[in-house]
Order: C-alpha cells, then structure tokens, then sequence
C-alpha cells in the first residue's frame, strides 16, 4: 500500500440534482446581522451562549427581537460560554453556538477552541471584529483573531461583507458536524454586520475540497474480518467516535456476536454499559489494572474511533507488543499516527461496525476473559478495598464517587474537569447510561466541567447532571455560578476538596521528592459563596453524613452545591508513571 | 532516522488564511521551510503549493495526512528529489563591468546558459534558471565581479509520475455541484 495515495479521497457523484432549498424566511433587503440570525435559526439553533461587547453589538441588537426562537445564556467570561456550549454539543451530539466580541472577548475563547479541537467538539464560535476600514491598524479592541485561532480550529473564515453571511454560516455549520467534528470560527466586522442585503439561504450539503464521510473499503473489510477470524485474544478499544456516531447499538451486537472484550478509553466511557459482562475496565493511565496489562498479551486490538493518546500508550515501544491492529477512524491522519494499523476502516465507527457486522462469525473467548480476573483481583484487593473502606477518618474521593455512582444508579450525566477528582470520577462511575460523561480529555483544561455541566444540563433538563470537580479546578471558573443563579440550572456541584492541587501534589509526591512547589491552596469558604450566588450549599466532613448530603443535593428540584473534604493526601493508583510502559503499571 | 529533502505539492482551494494553515503543520513540529512558493495549478480555481522541508520518511507521510485534513486542501504528494523535476530562477545584480572583466562576465553568462536581462547606467542584471546547485556555482563564478544583489526564487517543481491528482481535480471541476460552497 502506497503511504503517500492510499488516502485518495474519493467524490461521489450526486445521483440528481438537490433540490432547490426554500427558506421559510420573506426575500427581503436585511441587515447583515438579521441575516446572522436568521442562518443560525436555519441551521436548527434555538440555544446560544454569548457574552455582548463593541464590535457584536448589532447582532445582540437583532437578537433582542428573537428572544422567542433563540434563547441566549450569558456567561461571566468567555472561557464560560464556550465551556458550555461544548457541554451541551456533546449532550445534544449537534454543534454548540458561541457568540463573543473582538479582542479580549476573542482570545478569552482560546482554551475552549484548543479544548473542543482536541476532543473533537462541534462549535460554531462567532466573533464580532472591528469595522473593515479599521482592519489591521491596532483599532480599539482589535485582535487578528484568524491568525490566533488558525491552530485550534477545524475551519475559520473572516466575514467582512453582508451578503457572504447565509453561505458562509451554513458552511460552517456542515464543516463543525460533519467527518470528524470540531470547532468552527466565524469572525464578522462590524459593517458586514450592519450592512443591507437581500436574503437568501441555502444549506451546505458539501464542500468539494472536503470528503468528510469516506466510503467502506470491501478489502479492508475483508481483510478486518479475517483478523478477527483468526484471533485468539482480542481486545476492543472504544473511544468517543463510537458516541460522535451514535454507534452505540452497532457496538454492542458486534461486541455480543464475537464475545470479544471491551475496554474503552476516557472519553469512550459511557458508549458502552460497563454492566456488561465483556465489559473489561478502563485503559490508560489511571485505569483498571487489569484492562491494561492485558493489552500485552492481547494478539488483535480493534481500536474503535480513538487516538491511541499517550495517556493510553504509555511509552509507545511497549505498548501492544504482540497484538495486531485494527484501527476504525474517520479521520486519516489518526491512521498510523501513533500505533501502525494493520487494517484500516476509515469511516465513522457507526459504519465500519454495520459493515463488520454482517460478516464476522458468532464466537466467544470466555477462558481469554477469564484469564483477566487475577489481576482484577490484585485490583480489587490492593487498591479498590483501600479505597472504599479506608482506615483513615477522612473522606476519600472514591468513596463519595461510587456513593454518587449507586445513588444515581449510573444513570447520570457526569461532567469532570482534571486532575485526581476526574480520575477516579473515571474509575469508580458506574456509566450505564449511553453518553452520560462529559470531560477535558485531550487538553486537560482545569475549569472545564462546571460551564460545561451548565451547557449540559440545558442541552438534557430531563437528566441529573453532576459536576465533580477539584478545589482548584472550580476556582477557575466558579464565576458561571452567576449563570445557574441567573437561568435557575438545576444543575449539581460537587467539589471534592483537599485543600491542594491534587494531581501535581501526588506528582511531586512519586517523582519529585515529596517537594510540594505551590500545589497547597488555602480556600475560601465555598458554602458561603454558592449561598451568594442564591444555590443551596452544604459541606461535609464526616463519612456518616455523606448519604444523606447526597441524597439531599440528588432530591432538591433546584441546583446544589455540596462541598465534600477530603483525604488531603490521597493518591490516585494505579498508575502508569508518564512515560514508562503499560506494563509498568503500579498498584501502589 | 535519516532526513533528507522533500518536495510537497499540496493543491487547494484559493483561501486566506491557508498558507498559515500550511505553515502552521510545520512550525508546531519545528519543520524549517526551506523553501515555499504558491502558483496557480493547471485547473481554474486550484492552487499548488510546492514546500521543501528536511525530514524524514515515516514524519513525512504523517505530514501529508495533516495537510490533507485541512478542510480546505485538496490532495498532498511528497516527493524525493529523483522523482520531480524542479527548478529555480535567479537574479544577479552585478556592477557595470569594466573594459578589462566585460569579456570575462560574457564568458561566464555563456558557459552558464544564463543571460542578461537588463543593462542600465550602473549596474547589469544577470538572470539563470535551474538547479539550486547550478544558481549557486554562477554566484561563485561572479563574485569576484563585485555582486551588489542575489536573489533566488523558491523550487518550482512538477513530478515525474503522471498525478493521479490530473484526474482527479479535473473530475471534482467538472461535476455538477449546483449548491458547492467554496
């Protein structure tokens, strides 16, 4: 297989001519920033998160009149808003709507750009820009908000005349939700905002220079299910493509007629019920023991719509040293980035899955399953117990997880942000419930989860959503409380808090000497500014009290802020030390 | 691993904001840009980008994937140096010549295939097309004669393969895509 062509990207010729698009709006002579409003209502929006400032202020000024059909959320910061619309893309599976100012209200969108690129998030983002005549000349307020943000986004176009507004939001729109999702960038200035034009609206069904949705190779399929003919100890990776393709069913017929056991990575959890008995735990670096030694004996991985992150690989010369790969990806240039591909499917996991389906045999691998159980075991024993039932009269972050977990009998939507709190909210949540975890995978952005827990429980108000986040985590963007104070989202913070920056504390604990560089926090009195924000707040200290403060927050109709203290000192095993193989995993 | 030189030529849609798209891949895995010019292609509308950058094989078919995952590029080739055809154009600002060295640039501008493009009062320009090394052996051969401006183009480059990528762009030009937004 030629390297350099084998990505041909192939078009397909459309069958008919599309039909010509009516718009429900009248063909009038509109403003640009009318014509803005009107694409995203086009477009299915009826939700935006935004933040008014000079250079977007007639758009804000038009919205003001479509109250009824789009409903904003203003956020306390940029970071906040963009946070929230990637919560609430991942929950409704459809691109999140950003609308911010130039300059800083730009760049303050940055870390949610570089967050929803890496973890693959559709988002449309919108900002204003000064006027055209004023481009480039150091104008109040101006940023070269292309030039910025041209390495975390997927597309990103500058608007600078009305009537480029229809075409250019509907292409927006195809290329953040289409192949492998991600943000969008549209910068406006101002008089392409003002300015008059006769409307108009086609939506995009396809971008010639763009092949988001590659056919199935029969070949590779063939060749795929050959592989696993042949296997006698495979494994199967799950990642969030099997979620960004609503892959969930395929998955679990495929998983069920092979028998073959399933890990997923971070962001695959919740794609598959890990109830399920070829549920096999969770890769990575502070996953199950068990699920990623194994992955060293495994002889067929079939890696499903994930990136074989180094927080999965561990040192990548180590990793699968006997197993023979199947990677399903959308995206080609995941293909043989990290880890060589024997076969691969480059198609969403949704497709790939149907066409293995049909032809791969029933079979089973029980005594291969079974062989997992010793080092679950050790697991169990050396780790799990500890955890759960500690000698120590502090709370531990896992006990009050898997509380949480069986109150809610896993059935909540769970939104982390990252360090320790994210990893064992990962470990001991009992997801299952289909795309119930929401976090900071690839970027590891501390102040992720509680905007996105906002986006999320407004994208799903029928579901309980639960915040878990870390002290510090929470001080970077506690300001949202003023969202949930102001939209009442009766969404649920928990704050699992030991006074430190746990993760980098339990770093400088392993590898640097116990030398605790500024990882000590002192913290304000959290109770007291949930209860300022008008959000019923608690916190507890002692073990006794800890159901009864879950089942209050879980029972109350409005939003809940429970702040449990915990262990200071308390280390998340096992653990893979960053950069050493897989196999060197430590239980202690 | 062994580096060694690599002629891309990446087709696109005519976009701002590309060539920093492009640039972008490179500078993040601290690639140096050896040389880069942009063209129209032989099809309306496209462009062709002809980069050279030191590297190595299994980067550089990781490269071309990051290329091509841009929304707005077409199709990515890498090419060794056997298999394109490549040339390079460069001026030569040389003082006027005296009685004594005119005979001698003359020589030299022949035994170079090059040739002078403009005489005015003071100064002479010396124009020569081809390979890197043969611009730079004129550049030595004039330097005693007093060399007031060098200037080369980037590689102009066309492969030695038919492309595929002829076909191709030719096909997704020619299709009927009533609604295509580019």
């Amino acid at each position: 297989m030629n390297e350099w062509t084998h990505v041909e990207p192939t078009i397909e010729t459309p069958s008919a001519v599309e039909e010509a698009y009516t718009s429900p709006f009248p063909k009038d002579t509109i403003s640009g920033g009318v014509a803005l409003v009107r694409a995203l209502i086009e477009e299915g929006v009826d939700t935006l998160f935004g933040y008014p400032g000079g250079a977007i202020m007639p758009v804000y000024d038009v919205l003001y009149d479509y109250q009824e059909q789009l409903k904003h959320y203003l956020a306390r910061h940029e970071q906040g808003l963009i946070h929230a619309a990637q919560g609430y893309a991942r929950m409704k599976r459809q691109a999140g709507v950003c609308l911010a100012t130039s300059g800083p209200g730009a760049t303050n969108l940055i870390t949610g750009l570089a967050d929803a690129y890496i973890d693959s998030t559709p988002l449309v983002c919108i900002t204003g820009q000064v006027f055209k005549h004023l481009l480039g000349t150091d104008a109040f307020q101006e940023a070269d908000i292309i030039g910025i943000t041209t390495p975390v986004t997927k597309w990103n176009y500058q608007i600078t005349e009305a009537e480029e507004i229809p075409r250019i939001v509907a292409k927006a729109f195809y290329i953040a939700q289409n192949g492998r999702p991600g943000p969008v960038l549209l910068d406006i200035t101002k008089n392409a905002q003002i300015e008059m034009m006769d409307w108009y609206y086609q939506p995009c069904h396809k971008v010639r220079s763009y092949q988001p949705k590659p056919p199935l190779d029969p070949q590779a399929l063939d060749q795929a299910v050959a592989l696993i003919k042949e296997a006698k100890r495979p494994m199967i990776f799950v990642g969030q493509g099997v979620l960004l393709s609503e892959a969930q069913d395929e998955l679990r017929q495929f998983v069920e007629k092979t028998g073959i056991p399933v890990a997923s990575t971070l962001l695959g959890l919740s794609a598959f019920p890990v109830d399920h008995p070829l549920y096999v735990g969770y890769l990575g670096m502070h996953g199950n023991f068990s699920t990623n030694l194994k992955t060293a004996e495994s002889d067929l991985v079939i890696a499903i719509g994930m990136r074989f992150d180094d927080r999965v690989t561990g040192r990548v010369d180590g990793f699968l040293p006997q197993a023979k790969v199947i990677h399903i990806e959308i995206d080609p240039s995941e293909v043989n980035k990290i880890i060589p591909a024997e076969v691969a499917l480059v198609n969403d996991a949704k497709m790939a899955l149907q066409g293995l389906l049909e032809k791969v045999p029933a079979s089973e691998h029980n005594s291969w399953i079974r062989s997992f159980d010793a080092f679950k075991l050790m697991e169990e024993q050396r780790v799990i117990q500890k955890d759960m039932a500690p000698s120590t009269p502090k709370i531990k972050m896992a006990e009050a997880v898997k509380m949480l977990s069986d109150m809610t009998v896993g059935e909540a939507i769970v939104v982390t942000d990252v360090g320790q709190h994210q990893m064992v909210a990962s470990r001991y949540y009992g997801f299952r419930k289909w795309n119930s975890n929401i976090t900071s995978g690839g970027l590891g952005t501390m102040g992720f989860a509680l905007p996105a827990a906002i986006g999320a429980k407004i994208a799903s108000p029928e579901r309980p959503v639960v915040a878990i986040i870390g002290d510090a985590g929470y001080q970077m963007t506690m300001q949202e409380l003023g969202m949930i104070m102001q939209y009442h989202i009766p969404v649920k913070i928990v704050v699992l808090n030991n006074s430190f920056l746990g993760m980098v504390r339990q770093w400088q604990e392993l590898f640097f000497d116990r030398r605790y560089s500024s990882t000590e926090m002192e913290n304000p009195d959290f109770v007291k500014m949930g209860e300022a924000f008008g959000i019923q707040s608690r916190r507890v200290e002692k073990r006794e009290e800890l159901t009864e403060a879950i089942q209050e927050m879980l029972q109350s109709p409005q939003a809940y802020f429970l702040e449990v203290v915990v262990e200071k000192e308390n280390n998340v095993f096992p653990m893979v030390p960053s950069g050493e193989a897989v196999s060197n995993m430590r239980l202690e | 691993m062994e580096t060694r030189p690599y002629t891309l030529t990446i087709f696109t849609e005519n976009q701002i904001g590309l060539l920093n798209r492009i640039s972008n891949i490179l500078t993040r895995r601290k690639i140096n840009i050896d040389s880069l010019t942009t063209s129209a292609s032989e099809l309306e509308g496209i462009y062709r980008f002809t980069i050279i950058i030191q590297t190595d094989e299994p980067q550089v078919h990781k490269l071309i994937k990051q290329f091509e995952r841009q929304v707005e590029v077409i199709k990515a080739y890498a090419y060794i140096d056997e298999e394109v055809i490549s040339q390079e154009i460069a001026l030569y600002k040389l003082a006027l010549p005296s009685r004594e060295t005119s005979m001698d640039i003359e020589r030299i501008i022949r035994d170079h295939n090059a040739r002078i493009v403009c005489v005015e009062p003071n100064f002479i320009v010396i124009e020569k097309s081809g390979y890197e090394s043969e611009t730079e052996q004129l550049l030595e051969a004039l330097r005693p004669f007093q060399v007031l401006s060098f200037a080369r183009s980037g590689r102009v480059a066309i492969s030695r393969s038919p492309q595929k990528i002829r076909a191709f762009l030719s096909d997704i030009q020619t299709q009927p895509y009533p609604y295509v937004v580019i």
